[in-house]
């Protein structure tokens, strides 16, 4: 059920409130507190290890071909336990007990709010300059200039269809939410964040709504997105949360248009499936992940050196590869073509174009951060509405 | 006697009914050679893949053990408290007997998801770091209920006569239960263990929220299903483990031949 | 009885003996604490803290309960048309494979108690045991293969030349997983009860001039409907709290109540939710289990 990926994943992104387009800052970040303060001297050098490290990551970023080596390079000894979503990583880092997260978006900034983790610096990354530019200080990991972790991993989620199947090749959404031609053929994601992508749609389809950040939706915008999820419904298949699964599903020919992962595209390409994805003119959602520590850590220096370790080129193309993902270092892309050719052309992953065009998926909260102020609804509202969708 | 049609029927129908049970299992060992990442079917390419990856993988094996662990503690857990319970309620004639066998069948009556956020919320509650210890706890709670009720009908067949035969000739009560009640009871014990390490054995949904970093092998199989390259795995190590427990189900349908059955007594 | 000396440690244990068969009570006592004390404070407290929970409230922000009473969770599931759209769907699914798997199991036990040798008898229970084995996750997933477009059913119908059915993330396909994966527990206590019918009184009832459909009717029916009813148990309740079937079999397209719990607690952080939603199957099985207690289910198990 809930792949993680696709929740923890897709939950990605909190762009912090005051996200924005943006710049940064001021001001309201989710809750106010937490912004950056000058506070906290941080270390100019990486301790003594401390022989252990316990991680809180998606399933598949801790694979032994990564966690092995690091084991040997630097003694420490790495255990991880597995989130299934951002809320469930968020509570376990709550309990404490972790030196380290792999937060999506919507997790990283609830996590600098409550003050679980703690700024790192980057210069004890011999990689962070290695980042894409985009990615080193994005708003869902660094606010006010302090940084609160390593960008990982990131990707987009776009449309794939049956090429046999679904003509003419769909260049918009409105093949999934205002068509009716693939009825019962049509899967869409299981998680309430899909509702931000019925509004980035609607941003487009119906401008007068004046939807301008699918994720901080008045009740009027909401209601509509909610509305064309409601008639959506009609036409699903299924709704999907394992990607296996809906590789699965294209393969048999149960479904044949849906929004997903580019990982899926490419496995069912290889696979020799007829399928095809396209960016829909109206722009995609997409997620990116951070690596953070915890504020108590017992293993700093572990955890530093882990961080390092994940943003080296090799490490970065061993998780993509597993993973399905973009890599934060782009470095990580010779690597990668030689694997899979034209692996980061088809992933976009020096794109900036392409980055910049995604909603990345950050929690909805009443601050809608911009001149409406506390009148946006927040995601518990989306939780009880995406049960009112799925029973309609 | 039934009438002769009614047998026939009888016969064919068991005899579905037995090929509708087994029907997935075969699909499951064919899959397990499916040389295609993605489960398809019908198999166009055979391999043993998946079969090198299941016996080499360290991490199956580990939660291979931990599984076996666990179940064997619930078991041992659940087959004391269980029969203490069956003794307790079948011997004895008090007030408010039915309320307490009412509240031994609730663990296993409600939702998994129920009583495992249950205990979840006592594991935050105490800031108890959950490992293979909690998972033992959440399933020897509903263990319980499977041993008591095998003893229980056990204890209910046969009097307490033997027993206070047995001290008439001058024996204590530990060597009363011992050499007298044990005995006995040893099918119902042997019956209680082997469906309570079942029910151990492949619980996910309480598991999942006692759970620490350890793996059970549910857990394994449920965490495999996610990785696209090595999904299919689970289907060569599905099969391993039916033809593993095979053993211990024959061997214990043995022991029980005179009483001629697993389930009850 | 014997004068010879008798070792220390039993001399002690025989004391204790003594002393204990005088008090019965104390007996009674002792056999108790360890597995209802075990209960209480192991589950029925936990149950109670989470009961507890619905009536408190969650921070969106950071996470925390917050602990002030208030019924609005309650009146939620109390009011909201979708909650009760999906209990009745999940109890509906419920009550709908249990009569199935009774449909199915009965025949079974009764052929193999009445009529099969003991050799096919023996054959056939570890044959039923066996399946119990079999992880319930892939049996899952390798449901959701052989409903597929493509899946193995239509396979088999295309075989012998019978069109495909789509009943992929279909309620018919829920239903056949579901009957599929509980059957053995409802055929284990039915053919206990049916075993523990004695020989003598069918024959008795034959002697009396019934025939084979009264016999089965007034005589081994009812002596078997504690078996029924304690199978029954499973089959409806494990079906009413799923929710991993629902997702893997029947593809999410509509809720039961484990999959609402479920992401209430997970997707949405929201505990006091998702405990105000979990009294609804409590409440349910409860009743359910008050009920099939009269069937003398609880003796059946």
């Amino acid at each position: 059920m809930r792949v993680r990926f696709a929740l923890a994943a897709v939950l990605i992104a909190a762009m912090a409130v005051a996200a924005g387009c943006g710049s940064g800052s001021s001001g309201g970040s989710s809750g106010g507190g937490g912004t950056g303060s000058n506070g906290p001297k941080l270390p100019t050098s990486i301790g003594p290890t401390e022989g252990k490290l316990k991680l809180i990551a998606w399933q598949g970023y801790t694979e032994d071909n990564v966690v092995k080596p690091f084991e040997k390079q630097t003694g420490c000894q790495v255990t991880v336990k597995y989130g299934q979503t951002s809320d469930e990583m968020f509570q376990l880092m709550q309990g404490g007990g972790y030196d380290g997260v792999s937060a999506s978006g919507d997790a990283s900034n609830r996590l600098i709010a409550a003050g679980l983790v703690s700024p790192i610096n980057p210069n004890l990354i011999p990689d962070f300059k290695n980042i894409s530019p985009e990615l080193q200080s994005p708003p869902h990991n660094t606010i006010d200039g302090v940084h609160y972790g390593v960008s990982y991993q990131w990707g987009a989620n776009v449309l794939m269809y049956n090429t046999d199947q679904v003509t003419p090749a769909p260049d918009s959404w409105a093949v999934i939410f205002d068509g009716s031609s693939y009825k019962g053929k049509v899967d869409a994601y299981d998680s309430p964040i899909y509702i931000a992508d019925a509004a980035l749609y609607l941003k487009s389809a119906q401008p007068d709504l004046k939807i301008t950040d699918p994720y901080e939706l008045t009740q009027t915008q909401f209601d509509a997105a909610v509305n064309l999820l409601k008639k959506q419904h009609q036409q699903i298949g299924n709704y999907w949360s394992s990607y296996t699964s809906q590789i699965q599903d294209f393969t048999q020919g149960s479904i044949v248009i849906g929004p997903t992962w580019p990982y899926q595209v490419n496995t069912l390409k290889g696979s020799g499936v007829h399928v095809d994805a396209v960016l829909p003119k109206e722009g995609a959602t997409g997620w990116a992940d951070t690596w953070m520590m915890y504020s108590k850590a017992a293993h700093p220096n572990c955890m530093l050196k882990w961080m390092a370790y994940a943003t080296t080129p090799e490490v970065q193309a061993k998780t993509a590869y597993t993973f399905g993902s973009a890599p934060a270092n782009p470095q990580a892309c010779t690597i990668l073509d030689k694997e899979v050719k034209n692996y980061c052309t088809d992933y976009h992953v020096t794109d900036q174009n392409y980055f910049k065009n995604i909603a990345f998926w950050k929690t909805p909260l009443q601050d809608c951060g911009d001149s409406r102020g506390n009148a946006c609804v927040d995601y518990s509202q989306w939780a009880l509405a995406w049960t009112t969708i799925k029973n309609s | 006697m039934e009438p002769r049609g009614v047998r026939i029927f009888l016969r064919v129908f068991a005899f579905l009914v037995m090929a509708f049970l087994y029907a997935p299992l075969a699909v499951i060992v064919t899959a397990s050679f499916n040389a295609s990442q993605i489960p398809t079917w019908p198999i166009k390419h055979y391999t043993t893949h998946w079969w090198h990856l299941a016996l080499n993988d360290e991490r199956a094996h580990t939660a291979l053990i931990n599984s076996v662990k666990v179940g064997l503690g619930a078991t041992a857990i659940a087959l004391v408290l269980g029969s203490s319970a069956a003794f307790a309620l079948s011997r004895f004639r008090f007030f408010g007997q039915n309320s307490l066998s009412l509240l031994l069948v609730l663990p296993i009556a409600l939702p998994g998801i129920v009583t495992g956020l249950s205990l979840l919320s006592v594991i935050k509650y105490f800031s108890i770091t959950p490992s293979l210890v909690t998972i033992v706890v959440g399933h020897a709670t509903f263990c319980i209920v499977v041993v008591y009720n095998n003893v229980v009908a056990r204890l209910r067949r046969s009097s307490g006569s033997l027993d206070e035969a047995s001290m008439d000739l001058g024996a204590d009560g530990w060597q009363t239960f011992r050499y007298v009640m044990l005995p006995n009871l040893a099918t119902a014990l042997v019956a209680g263990g082997l469906l309570a390490f079942a029910l151990s054995f492949d619980e996910i949904v309480v598991t999942n929220f006692t759970a620490g970093a350890q793996e059970t092998l549910p857990l394994w199989i449920y965490n495999q299903f996610r990785l696209p390259n090595t999904a299919q795995e689970v289907n060569a190590v599905a099969v391993i483990v039916i033809v593993l427990t095979a053993i211990p189900v024959y061997l214990a349908q043995r022991l029980m031949r005179d009483t001629g059955g697993l389930t009850t007594r | 009885m014997a004068t010879e000396s008798v070792p220390a440690p039993v001399a002690a244990r025989r004391r204790v003996s003594a002393f204990l068969y005088r008090r019965r009570w104390l007996k009674l006592v002792l056999l108790l604490i360890p597995p209802f004390g075990w209960m209480v404070v192991v589950y029925l407290a936990a149950l109670a803290v989470l009961l507890a929970t619905a009536f408190w409230q969650q921070d969106v922000l950071s996470g925390k309960i917050i602990h002030t009473f208030t019924t609005d969770n309650i009146q939620y599931i109390r009011n909201d048309p979708t909650i009760r759209k999906v209990t009745r769907d999940t109890v509906q699914m419920a009550v709908i494979v249990t009569i199935t798997d009774i449909l199915l199991a009965f025949p079974l036990a009764y052929y193999m108690v009445r009529i099969a040798s003991r050799r096919t008898r023996a054959l056939l229970l570890v044959g039923v045991l066996m399946p119990l084995w079999s992880s319930y996750l892939i049996k899952a997933y390798t449901w959701r293969l052989m409903t597929g477009d493509k899946g193995t059913i239509n396979w088999a119908l295309g075989q012998v030349g019978l069109g495909p059915l789509h009943i992929a993330f279909t309620q018919t396909a829920m239903w056949l997983a579901f009957s599929y994966i509980w059957l053995p527990y409802m055929v284990l206590p039915v053919y206990a009860a049916l075993e523990r019918i004695p020989n003598s009184l069918i024959e008795a009832s034959e002697d009396l001039g019934g025939r084979a459909w009264r016999t089965l009717r007034s005589v081994v029916l009812p002596l078997a409907l504690p078996g029924i009813a304690a199978g029954s148990i499973f089959t409806f309740s494990l079906t009413l709290g799923d929710y991993i079937m629902v997702d893997l079999v029947g593809g999410n397209k509509t809720d039961f109540l484990g999959s609402i719990i479920y992401r209430y607690q997970g997707v949405a952080n929201d505990l006091p939710l998702a405990a105000a939603v979990a009294i609804i199957p409590v409440v349910v099985i409860t009743v359910y289990l008050l009920l099939v207690k009269r069937l003398g289910a609880f003796e059946a198990l």
